[in-house]
């Protein structure tokens, strides 16, 4: 049961991700990118990572696929944008670029030694099935992230601050010097 | 400890089906009655009859309107984007019949194969859950208005789309205060903690069940934040285009959201399906049995499940979630709508920075209440109680805006005194 759900959401993320690059108009890319973000979390759900399901969807296919859509529509985009496309040596570099990609993942998967992503196997989802019993679906991840990454994570914050205050001064109108 | 037999995987899975076609009729049914019940109790406060001709008290309308429904022709505009019109309303309903699935509504029932919990699924994300699946309701009124190829419908899914946005976040926000003081995000457990407390959340947490109950409203869609379907000037906004079974869609979507968000105001503010000024039915999952709460020690005492306290308990999480179905309806046809800046402004500027303060100070609260070792008990709730209620007061008297607490007599006044200094500034006085 659990090797067909796999099966199911992981068909839906790959051919979504295949809309997205193929869709014909920028609506259509979006709902295929939705379909993808939801069935990652249908993945984590099998996981039973149920937090980062939840959150993968309030945040990613919630808030910030609906916020894309709410620009694709006030702005009306929806001419073809094959016209945009360039070709030549960014089609190389973009070749060189998905291959490496894929090499590392592939590297990971195969890999069994401490790089891998397979490292530890039962041991690690036994450690982390204990620490769910006893601290809760939030508590395992809140936990690590409010004491021994907590720097990091306030600095994430102020990045993102950074970003916003950014974006308000980019796009406040210029003042114009006077007798112009 | 009680007893506690678990269920067989046969008996879960059995079990769990019954569950899931008896809460989604059991919605349906009450989104049903609920469009008679809103055109009854909108005639009542408009002093007119509202639909009584069929069956008695009119009780067979709403059946009389599906038939119509389903028989009236299907209209597809020709610029229509085919595929996305059709997939609008699958998309607004999907969202809203399945977000009622982690509510809580009675006490464990004991069967002949163990106890049962009355939940269709106890998932560990709790309101998480339902956060985020509605999230996604917003996909099918944006989508339906895009696709209409319809200015009105398409301006009626730009407001939906900016809107639930915003209120999202204040939603959110004013959940974070439940969350601080269950120390976990399941329902079950919220509704086990406010028995624990000895008082529903909506006292120590007053200001964060007025914040939550303006979300929901605005969630919803509903008047006075009807902006995406404002009538007068959108025609009906982003569902303009429907007809027949696909415009009833929308309405079954909004009808089961109003459902969902009035249980979750019952279970995260008014006890859930607790029992007020009784002790008898506190119940909950401890380790291996059912509890009833902890004695002095701090052994639990262990809790029978009862077939006569579930059927009490499903009747007092009836009677909450009906009172806010009741209250839902009130509002609606007692304020007048918005304008769309005004609740931008409202969801943005006060919604949101109020939330984020009152999380501080309910966390701030709750530390001093830690480090002084306050039980969770009566007092602790108390304290909350009252700073919370201090706040709420503050708020309101803000957000009064000298409107109705200083009368209209001091509003003249100033209006007076202004106009005499600064000839200039008209209008009224009191607006922000």
């Amino acid at each position: 049961m659990t090797d067909v759900l796999f099966i199911l959401f992981a068909v839906v993320a790959v051919g979504g991700g295949v809309g997205v690059v193929t869709g014909r108009s920028p609506v259509a890319s979006l709902l295929f990118m939705v379909a993808t973000l939801a069935s990652l979390a249908g993945i984590y759900v099998l996981f039973e990572a149920h937090f980062l399901a939840a959150i993968q969807v309030l945040v990613y296919a919630g808030a910030i696929m609906v916020l894309f859509l709410f620009v694709i529509m006030l702005l009306n985009l929806g001419h073809d944008y094959r016209a945009d496309l360039k070709y030549g040596s960014w089609f190389l570099l973009s070749l060189v670029v998905v291959g490496l990609t894929a090499g590392v993942l592939v590297q990971g998967l195969m890999g069994t030694g401490e790089t891998g992503l397979r490292a530890g196997g039962a041991e690690v989802a036994a450690a982390i099935d204990a620490a769910v019993v006893e601290k809760g679906a939030v508590g395992v991840i809140a936990d690590p992230l409010f004491t021994d990454w907590v720097v990091a994570f306030e600095l994430m914050g102020l990045l993102l601050l950074v970003a916003i205050v950014a974006a308000v001064v980019l796009a406040k109108p210029r003042e114009r010097p006077e007798g112009k | 400890m009680g007893e506690m037999q678990e269920l067989s995987t046969f008996w879960f899975v059995t079990i769990g089906a019954v569950k899931v076609v008896a809460v989604f009729t059991v919605v349906m049914g009450v989104v049903a009655y609920m469009t008679l019940a809103e055109r009854r109790v909108s005639a009542f406060i408009q002093d007119r009859l509202g639909p009584n001709r069929v069956g008695p008290f009119g009780l067979l309308q709403p059946i009389a309107d599906g038939i119509k429904n389903i028989i009236k022709e299907e209209t597809m505009p020709g610029t229509a984007a085919k595929f996305y019109f059709v997939l609008g309303p699958a998309l607004a309903i999907m969202p809203a019949v399945v977000t009622i699935a982690v509510i809580p509504f009675a006490a464990p029932l004991p069967t002949p194969v163990g106890t049962v919990d009355m939940v269709v699924a106890d998932v560990p994300i709790g309101i998480l859950y339902i956060l985020a699946l509605s999230s996604l309701a917003v996909y099918g009124i944006v989508l339906s208005g895009w696709a209409s190829n319809n200015k009105y419908a398409f301006l009626g899914g730009l407001r939906a789309s900016a809107q639930m946005i915003s209120y999202e976040v204040a939603l959110g926000l004013s959940v974070i205060a439940v969350l601080l003081l269950v120390g976990n995000v399941t329902l079950t457990e919220t509704v086990w903690k406010q028995q624990q407390l000895g008082m529903w959340f909506v006292f120590p947490l007053s200001l964060a069940f007025i914040f939550f109950l303006i979300s929901a409203l605005a969630e919803t869609n509903r008047l006075p934040f009807d902006m995406p379907e404002a009538e007068s000037e959108l025609i009906t906004g982003y569902h303009t285009e429907y007809s027949a079974m696909k415009f009833s869609m929308f309405f079954i979507a909004e009808y089961a959201h109003v459902v969902t968000a009035s249980a979750l105001l019952a279970t995260l503010f008014f006890g859930g399906w607790d029992i007020p000024f009784w002790t008898g039915d506190d119940m909950f999952r401890h380790e291996s049995g059912w509890i009833r709460g902890f004695d002095e020690a701090g052994a639990p005492i262990p809790a029978t499940p009862n077939v006569l306290i579930t059927l009490l308990t499903l009747g007092a999480f009836c009677a909450k979630t009906g009172f806010f179905l009741l209250l839902y309806i009130w509002i609606r046809w007692t304020l007048p709508r918005f304008r769309y800046d005004q609740v931008m402004h409202l969801g943005w500027k006060v919604l949101l920075p109020g939330a984020l303060g009152y999380i501080m100070l309910v966390a701030g609260t709750m530390l001093v209440l830690d480090q002084l070792e306050v039980p969770f008990g009566m007092l602790y709730g108390g304290v909350l109680t009252v700073v919370s209620g201090i706040t709420t007061l503050a708020f309101l008297f803000f957000v009064d805006r000298d409107r109705v607490i200083s009368g209209a007599h001091r509003k003249r006044n100033l209006a007076r005194a202004r106009a005499r200094t600064a000839p200039k500034a008209g209008g009224p006085a009191a607006t922000s």
